[in-house]
């Protein structure tokens, strides 16, 4: 699996929504389910999917569909 | 006297901070609220859909000091379940946020203060309310069960009392909202800090949003409570490698903090020299029945503590004796000027006087160590916390049987499972309880099973192998 592939399975999965609605207006809050709990269930599946530990900082900032990648690439995960 | 009456004679200090940064004086808030009942005559019931900005806070507040008498509720609740509660109860009154004014269709807007009006509607008041009636809570957060909390004057100002002293609650603490303020807890944490003139940070943020944290640093916030959950978050945040230098006290309660989460914030805690305190309540006792002292945190992070000043613990058989004896399980039963009146189900349940005479049976099954102290061991209601959120399985059976479904829910805290039969669709059950509760999808597990075991009067066997 790519990690485009992980990342995008990582969306619909804690989210509940088809691939085609990820783009750059999927944001915090935008979907019932992107709520804080929702939130932490993303957090956690990125990490355990792409082994890594994000600081506190990247995970409250961790606001969007589309930041997010850039956000991960400071983990040295790249798209 | 009751702490909403007397707080005028804290004048100049700062009452509240909201998040758009408007800032006020208790003097200030006293004259807002007062403002707000003004047009509303005492013992008149009114429905505020409260959510932790000044304007809900300054409704409660009004409302109490006048002996008008507030039922709060989440402003998260669907406009369904608003008007099912709205039928059942009649209030006079609606104080909401004006963005829920328009899908609200009824009455007529009187007033209107900040981001909220008060709403008159076209009921008359055919029932009175009991004279010690101050407060009515819900049971079940946001599924608009009618089913509701009696809580008297004496009820909350002598849990605000109590909580002021054994947390050591002074002027000078800063708390921020974690917790919804229609939530016992979440306004728990309110009153004890209004009672001893300190400033709160309102907000509606998560512990998820860059912008609490702002305001936390900014307002150098001294203390917050959090549920289970919060505490799952702050973990997940990394709390260990925050420097929070202003914060001295975090407490913890809504539902039983696991073992290995409790252990490490207790250390955490130590290490930061923040007190850590492990409590336990319920909307039936106002609030809060028990405490561990922070300095047990660390030996003792699995037990409820101790009964809070003013009040007492002991445990039953089943028979209905007292257990003398430690170590010895029994339903855990509590003695306060907290308990609250009882229940209503119905406006006419209003009237009623206090049906609880101080002692409340909590339905969770404790034992009690040699040196005192309570500890949980299991439930004997069927209720479940989901994300601090109290969920009463029955109702959650019952709202999918209406729809048609067959199913059994057991589980444990934060993970309901719900035994379904292979005919129902469980993305579908799933998606149902999901938007009935309003909790994330995630903490609902749809076990798909050829039968619901029942025995020969159709009463469903929890304890039968194929659903534990």
């Amino acid at each position: 699996m790519t990690n485009e592939e992980k990342y995008i399975n990582a969306f619909t999965e804690c989210f509940g929504v088809d691939s085609s609605t990820l783009n750059a207006d999927f944001v915090y809050q935008c979907v019932p389910s992107w709520d804080s709990v929702g939130h932490m269930s993303l957090i956690a599946t990125l990490e355990d999917v792409f082994e890594i530990t994000m600081e506190t900082d990247d995970i409250i900032d961790f606001g969007s569909f589309t930041t997010g990648k850039e956000t991960l690439g400071k983990y040295g995960i790249t798209f | 006297m009751i702490f909403f009456d007397r707080l005028e004679d804290f004048a100049s200090a700062p009452a509240i901070t909201d998040d758009s940064g408007i800032r006020m004086s208790y003097y200030e808030l006293v004259q807002k609220s007062d403002f707000i009942s003004s047009q509303i005559k005492k013992r008149t019931l009114v429905f505020c859909l409260a959510d932790n900005s000044w304007e809900s806070v300054a409704g409660y507040l009004g409302f109490i000091r006048k002996r008008i008498v507030p039922l709060l509720l989440s402003n998260t609740l669907n406009l369904e379940s608003l008007n099912g509660l709205v039928d059942v109860y009649r209030p006079e009154y609606i104080w909401l946020p004006l963005n829920k004014v328009e899908g609200l269709g009824i009455g007529s807007e009187i007033s209107r203060l900040g981001t909220y009006a008060l709403i008159k509607t076209n009921y008359q008041q055919d029932y009175s309310l009991h004279r010690d009636l101050a407060l009515l809570l819900t049971t079940s957060g946001s599924t608009g069960s009618p089913m509701l909390v009696r809580q008297s004057y004496q009820n909350i100002s002598s849990n605000a009392d109590s909580i002021c002293a054994y947390l050591g609650i002074t002027g000078q603490d800063r708390p921020i909202t974690t917790l919804p303020m229609n939530y016992t807890y979440g306004l728990s944490i309110i009153n004890s800090h209004l009672c001893a003139g300190a400033e709160i940070i309102l907000t509606n943020r998560s512990l998820m949003d860059k912008g609490f944290w702002e305001l936390l640093r900014k307002h150098r916030v001294t203390t917050f409570g959090g549920v289970p959950y919060t505490y799952e978050i702050l973990k997940r945040l990394r709390f260990a490698k925050m420097e929070l230098p202003d914060l001295r006290v975090i407490t913890q309660a809504g539902g039983r903090l696991n073992p290995t989460l409790a252990e490490e914030f207790a250390g955490l805690c130590h290490q930061k020299e923040i007190r850590f305190f492990i409590m336990y309540g319920q909307t039936e006792a106002t609030a809060r029945m028990s405490y561990l002292p922070s300095h047990l945190a660390l030996s003792r992070f699995s037990s409820i503590g101790i009964a809070i000043p003013g009040g007492e613990f002991w445990l039953e058989n089943e028979t209905g004796d007292r257990i003398l004896e430690s170590e010895s399980p029994g339903e855990l039963i509590y003695r306060g000027e907290n308990v609250s009146m009882g229940y209503a189900r119905h406006r006419f349940d209003l009237e009623r006087p206090d049906e609880n005479h101080g002692v409340l049976r909590t339905g969770d099954i404790a034992k009690r160590d040699g040196d005192g102290l309570y500890y949980i061991v299991g439930r004997k209601k069927r209720f479940l916390k989901l994300f601090g959120n109290r969920i009463n399985l029955d109702e959650i059976e019952q709202k999918l049987n209406e729809l048609g479904m067959d199913c059994a829910c057991t589980g444990k805290d934060d993970l309901m499972k719900i035994y379904v039969t292979t005919l129902t669709e469980a993305s579908l059950v799933k998606r149902t309880v999901a938007e009935f509760t309003k909790i994330h999808h995630s903490a609902f597990e749809v076990v798909p099973i050829d039968e619901i075991p029942r025995n020969e009067f159709g009463k469903i066997q929890y304890t039968h192998p194929s659903i534990l």
